[in-house]
């Protein structure tokens, strides 16, 4: 988290520590944020278990890189974490899609809670060290101030994924049918999109940028437990609220915003005891948002208001 | 409300006999030395009926909002958290608050009900019983009040929003709560990120002699005797032209508001309600482990009630109280034979070891949310005024 320890910090240095970590966190909030958006844009679902399934994709990356190389075992972490998601969709959420919303919402609660016990037991509940993947750990010396790569690189890559991921949905076929799902699901199905499929690939998607996410989020981190993904999780859904829910360059501002927020709270002066609120303000600013902007910063007004 | 008083005694003397015979289980071993291990007051028996007493007023008070009014709360580990601190606050006595503050140089606030009263009644023998459980009462009910003023302020944001928007702030907002109880700055009244301790728990209200040797164990009944005042209270509400209310809003807000329901101070009312039971389940919890402290009280709490209230049947008081008991039972008792090492014979039982109980227990509410939706009750109700006829199938006897 950069170097704001130090008592006597020079005020430049300082402010570009602050941002460059909050820009990182704030990048990988926003490829978790990502696959809040596009499940809720699509499903009206809050996938309670994402931040799970972030946490078991940080714990996939420990177990597979014990054993294998990392350029092989990165991509399976990848490739393992979509299984997953694919998998909890089609358990979870697929009996579950002519039942009232809450009964989704309430399964995906229970996801949540079976990949934490999984996780607990798995690694017995000690907290997991995520090992240095080379290069990404490396420091490197910006305007005075040591950090990690993987704090420069995760704007760019989230950039990256990001403009990848819009030319998807405006784009190709796949998008097309995304959109029209998330429009109108009964429609959608009537012109004959074949929901089941546009569901999974919006589970595919999610999944594999919260893997990204968890590599990126974890390298900079010292341990993994297994309650490790729901505080991230649920910033990031606030992000993609925040952002405006089913709108994916609101989800990522928001996402940056509340990265760098949260850094300057917990950067603030010690004795000023405020570190604690780094997450309830995200909370805080949940709840403003709500009761102002229901609809977020780049959202489309709700048409279902009564 | 039109029965008749004779229609409703049978549930009078039901719940009558449930609590008297509490009383007979916890002290029948003093009696009659010779019964197995599982009488005695420690043992795991005990320690299950106590805080399923507890959760299951919880969980009452979560299916008041969630599963009678249609709202869905995510906030119920909040307001427990500020019941379990205000009680804590308000109960240990002043010569311990030095002690348990002592991190802060004492405590901002030296007041204490049990004190208070016992400066008027007497601090020994029968009267500084009562001072003790008068402070305790009105602790608790302050508990309450102080979650329901909470829950007051934040419904008027938090109310207008619709379903899984209103799940997610209030469970921001308990969130918020947290950190706040945990701010070093609030240190000298909440003790910052430590417990507080000291102040009255069940074990207290147990009778003893002179001597200090335990006469007529209560610590049971306790909460069995506040958990079912409180349901009563609950159950009566709901049967309420209000409950009517509550239950039209959920089936149908708009219907309900053509009808000539006032949509928001309704739903108001049913969160501030909720709330209040959710606070005085907060400080007898706090009562239950003995201590205060609010990283206890995380969303994995709320999370955890809310499944009961599922298991239960969401719109079922009874469900939820049956569900309460026999999760608090297979957590803390029956399962727990998953989490060591077991053999059958010689040969060693495969995958046990710690965690694994969780495992199992999260894969069969997994089963339950996604095969078994309607719960153990539905939104059916056990009627006591016909238990006579029905089979026997009282909460305390689990």
């Amino acid at each position: 988290m950069g170097t704001l320890a130090c008592g006597k910090v020079h005020i430049m240095e300082y402010v570009i520590s602050v941002l460059l970590s909050g820009i990182s966190v704030g990048g990988q909030y926003a490829l978790i944020a990502i696959g809040y958006t596009l499940v809720y844009g699509i499903l009206r679902l809050i996938n309670f278990a994402h931040g799970d399934v972030f946490m078991v994709a940080g714990l996939l990356g420990i177990y597979l890189t014990a054993t294998l190389p990392i350029p092989v075992s990165l991509p399976l972490v990848i490739v393992f974490t979509v299984l997953l998601g694919f998998t909890i969709e089609r358990a979870a959420y697929k009996p579950l899609r002519e039942a009232p919303r809450m009964s989704v919402m309430i399964s995906a609660i229970g996801v949540s809670y079976l990949l934490q016990n999984t996780a607990t037991y798995v690694t017995g509940g000690q907290p997991m060290t995520y090992p240095t993947i080379p290069f990404l750990s490396d420091t490197v010396n910006v305007a005075g101030t040591q950090t990690k790569w993987v704090v420069i690189i995760t704007p760019f890559l989230v950039l990256i994924l990001v403009t990848f991921l819009t030319m998807l949905i405006n784009r190709t076929k796949v998008g097309m049918a995304m959109r029209a799902v998330s429009k109108d699901f009964e429609t959608s199905r009537l012109m004959g999109i074949r929901i089941n499929s546009v569901i999974s690939v919006t589970f595919i998607i999610g999944s594999a940028l919260a893997a990204v996410g968890s590599t990126l989020f974890f390298t900079n981190y010292p341990a993994i437990t297994p309650m490790a993904g729901a505080m991230p999780g649920l910033k990031a859904f606030v992000a993609a609220v925040f952002g405006g829910i089913g709108s994916i360059p609101g989800a990522v501002i928001g996402a940056f915003i509340i990265g760098i927020c949260e850094t300057i709270i917990k950067g603030l002066p010690s004795n000023w005891d405020v570190s604690v609120f780094s997450d309830a303000f995200t909370f805080a600013l949940l709840i403003v948002i709500l009761a102002f902007k229901p609809q977020g910063l780049f959202g489309e007004a709700a048409a279902d208001k009564v | 409300m039109t029965t008749t008083k004779k229609n409703n005694l049978p549930t009078i003397l039901v719940i009558a006999g449930l609590l008297i015979f509490v009383i007979i289980l916890e002290n029948i071993r003093s009696v009659f030395p010779f019964l197995p291990q599982i009488f005695d007051p420690m043992s795991p028996l005990f320690t299950v009926l106590k805080k399923a007493a507890v959760y299951s007023l919880v969980a009452v008070s979560m299916n008041l909002l969630n599963g009678f009014t249609g709202l869905f709360s995510l906030g119920q580990a909040g307001f427990m958290l500020l019941g379990a601190y205000t009680y804590a606050i308000l109960t240990v006595p002043a010569e311990l608050k030095d002690q348990v503050y002592y991190l802060f140089g004492g405590c901002a606030f030296q007041f204490s009900f049990v004190d208070f009263f016992k400066g008027i009644f007497g601090a020994t023998g029968v009267p500084g019983a009562i001072s003790m459980v008068l402070g305790c009462l009105i602790a608790l009910i302050l508990a309450g009040c102080v979650a329901g003023f909470f829950a007051f302020l934040i419904g008027f944001p938090v109310l207008r929003l619709k379903s899984d928007y209103l799940a997610i702030a209030t469970l921001g907002f308990a969130e918020i709560l947290r950190a706040i109880f945990q701010w070093q700055r609030l240190g000298p009244i909440t003790n910052g990120a430590n417990m507080i301790k000291g102040f009255p728990t069940f074990s207290s209200f147990n009778i003893t002699d002179g001597s200090g040797r335990v006469v007529l164990q209560l610590s049971t009944f306790v909460p069995f005797l506040i958990t079912t005042v409180c349901v009563v209270i609950i159950v009566l509400l709901i049967n309420s032209s209000y409950g009517r209310a509550f239950k039209s809003i959920r089936d149908d807000e708009i219907a309900s508001e053509a009808m000539g329901i006032k949509l928001f101070s309704h739903k108001m009312l049913s969160f501030v309600i909720s709330s209040f039971f959710a606070g005085v389940g907060g400080g007898l919890f706090a009562m239950y482990v003995a201590n205060a402290q609010a990283k206890a009280f995380t969303s994995t709490m709320t999370y955890e009630i809310l499944l009961i209230v599922v298991i239960g049947g969401i719109g079922s008081v009874s469900g939820s109280i049956i569900a309460t008991f026999l999760y608090v039972a297979c957590s803390e008792w029956w399962l727990r034979f998953l989490d060591s090492e077991q053999y059958i014979g010689g040969f060693k039982v495969p995958l046990l070891r710690n965690g694994f109980r969780m495992v199992v227990f999260s894969v069969v509410i997994m089963i339950i949310v996604l095969f078994f939706s309607k719960g153990i009750m539905g939104s059916r109700e056990i009627d006591l005024n016909s238990l006579f006829v029905k089979k026997d199938k009282k909460k305390g006897q689990k």
